[in-house]
């Protein structure tokens, strides 16, 4: 046990290490986009979108709910990334030839790209908060919003690294994550609420996990524990099933490339 | 347990995805404190054997055993006994070459109150002390391949396993590497290479297996191998008008003194002569007796291409 915590901790703490002496490019591909949507789209539609349609006092204060699950999406897809060059520059065979456990390598990625994606989504509720959008539930539900981001980041964190593991070339795999970023936020709730949706869009969104995730954070964010609460206890189920489905798929890749 | 070998491949082999064959029925064995190479061209399964070794790969028949332990029974043994220098520069360019070593310090578990130590004497070992707190990307060619090794001696290794330790390196530092994996031949450590340069075998190698297309074709010291060949080699080449005394002259020189084996391809005969004193004479009188007239004459001792070339029917750099 007490080698475990330390490889885990020392590769846990290369992480770091890279993000801190990458901080500009962490800044720029990361956290940036997401302010961006917030400040930028929430301003643009501040105006045209019907609060009667939203059920939110402004357009931003709905659309906080969307950007910070889109921020545990875009964090978890990424999540494999430095796990990809590993791969082809060879740093990930020379760790394998070590004695380590074969699950340190991933599980530091978990808790690296667990821990980014909790401070990001502060900042973006950071942000939220200088445009007016007080989380009504308080310092309690922020920390209920971060375990949402925690439960729904560990199964895409779990897709992106088996992708990473699995392709051929890296242009694949930024392909394929670009391919999956945009149509899960589209059709999901994060933009506009389901109501205001196209049907067959509305449809599509019922069954991706995000819906389920904003629909939780967005009561948290407007409404209220009362209203929050049942969303929560459907979120952990639809979570808990999410990723025992990726992690079950990511397992196979794991294995073939990890032993 | 008791093994006198460091190293033992039994009738080992890999098959891709049940397709591709990579390494097929390969066996040697490598004794303590040996340096062994493998040579071969670009996938011809060296890598493939390696990786075995190393317990990063499984093999799909056979079996290997490093210090006598079964690399997929007990690999985490194994790879506690070994250390592993990659082909690919196998570095993060946003760490320091100190950062490297801590790094894998842990992750051979070396208590903490040790690791400073062991880096400090594994960084001296490769002259890298004075660049050990500069980022790798400042890092050049050689540097990042001293560092490579470095990584591989944190474990203090009895076996360490180098994939083309000199691959794409200029030659002042493949002069450096090679003289560090004698230094670290001479502390006692057995080491295992993967190279396709024919000099870096014949230099540096006790023995080499040469391995081509996934088998191993013959196994040696670079000198067995070379006088296995059965004697220096005087190669005729006449000149383009003459094709037709190639043959009458291949049997005239075939019975002479001294002259164990006679080959021709087109204008070019290859002559294995015993002793180069009575042969040389004999031959250049039976040229000049037919009248042949020569374009060119080589006279050499037996090289490792020559022997790559009897093994496997082709040089090595033909791919």
């Amino acid at each position: 046990m007490q080698m475990y915590m330390q490889e885990v901790g020392a590769l846990t703490m290369r992480w770091v290490k890279r993000l801190s002496r990458e901080r500009f490019s962490m800044l720029f591909t990361l956290a940036q986009p997401m302010v961006f949507w917030l400040i930028f789209f929430g301003n643009l539609f501040q105006r045209t979108a019907n609060t009667e349609v939203t059920q939110a006092p402004s357009y931003i204060a709905f659309l906080a709910a969307g950007v910070v699950v889109m921020t545990i999406l875009n964090n978890g897809l990424a999540g494999g990334t430095d796990l990809l060059f590993d791969k082809e520059n060879g740093f990930l065979e020379r760790m394998m030839s070590t004695p380590i456990s074969r699950t340190s390598v991933v599980i530091s990625r978990f808790l690296f790209v667990m821990t980014i994606t909790s401070g990001q989504v502060l900042v973006i509720l950071g942000v939220a908060y200088l445009y007016g959008v007080h989380p009504v539930t308080g310092i309690g539900g922020v920390a209920v919003i971060i375990l949402i981001g925690l439960l729904f980041g560990v199964g895409l964190t779990a897709i992106s690294m088996a992708l990473a593991f699995s392709v051929k070339s890296h242009g694949d795999f930024f392909s394929m994550l670009g391919f999956l970023s945009l149509p899960m936020i589209f059709l999901s709730t994060a933009l506009v609420p389901l109501s205001a949706m196209p049907g067959w869009m509305a449809f599509f969104a019922q069954l991706n996990p995000m819906t389920w995730a904003i629909d939780a954070v967005r009561p948290l964010i407007l409404t209220g524990w009362a209203a929050a609460l049942p969303k929560i206890g459907i979120v952990v189920i639809v979570m808990v099933v999410f990723d025992s489905v990726c992690l079950y798929g990511a397992a196979r890749a794991f294995r073939r490339t990890l032993g | 347990m008791s093994s006198p070998f460091a190293i033992e491949v039994e009738r080992l082999s890999k098959t891709y995805e049940g397709k591709v064959t990579a390494v097929e029925d390969v066996s040697f064995q490598v004794a303590a404190g040996e340096v062994f190479g493998l040579l071969g061209p670009n996938g011809a399964g060296k890598t493939t054997t390696l990786r075995v070794l190393i317990t990063v790969l499984r093999p799909t028949g056979g079996v290997a055993r490093v210090l006598g332990l079964d690399v997929v029974e007990r690999a985490t043994e194994v790879r506690q006994a070994i250390g592993y220098v990659p082909q690919e520069r196998a570095i993060d360019r946003f760490l320091t070459g100190r950062e490297h070593l801590q790094l894998l310090a842990s992750l051979y578990h070396i208590p903490k109150d040790q690791a400073p130590a062991r880096i400090e004497a594994v960084l001296k070992l490769v002259n890298l002390e004075h660049k050990a707190d500069e980022v790798a990307r400042n890092y050049s060619g050689g540097m990042k391949r001293k560092l490579d090794i470095a990584c591989g001696l944190i474990p203090d290794p009895k076996v360490l396993f180098m994939d083309e330790p000199t691959l794409g390196l200029d030659v002042e530092s493949r002069l450096k590497i090679w003289e560090h994996i004698r230094q670290l031949k001479a502390r006692g450590i057995t080491i295992l290479i993967t190279t396709n340069y024919l000099d870096e075998a014949d230099q540096l190698c006790d023995r080499i297996a040469i391995i081509d297309g996934g088998r191993v074709k013959a196994i040696g010291s670079p000198n067995e191998l070379k006088s296995g060949l059965g004697g220096d080699i005087v190669t005729l080449t006449l000149a383009a008008g003459d094709l037709d005394k190639v043959e009458g002259l291949a049997q005239a020189v075939k019975g002479q003194a001294g002259v164990k084996a006679v080959s021709t391809k087109q204008h070019v005969l290859d002559i294995r002569v015993a002793s180069p004193e009575a042969a040389l004479p004999a031959i250049l009188s039976a040229v000049t007796a037919r009248g042949c007239r020569l374009e060119f004459v080589d006279y050499h001792r037996p090289r490792l291409d020559d022997v790559f070339l009897a093994h496997t029917g082709r040089r090595i750099k033909d791919e």
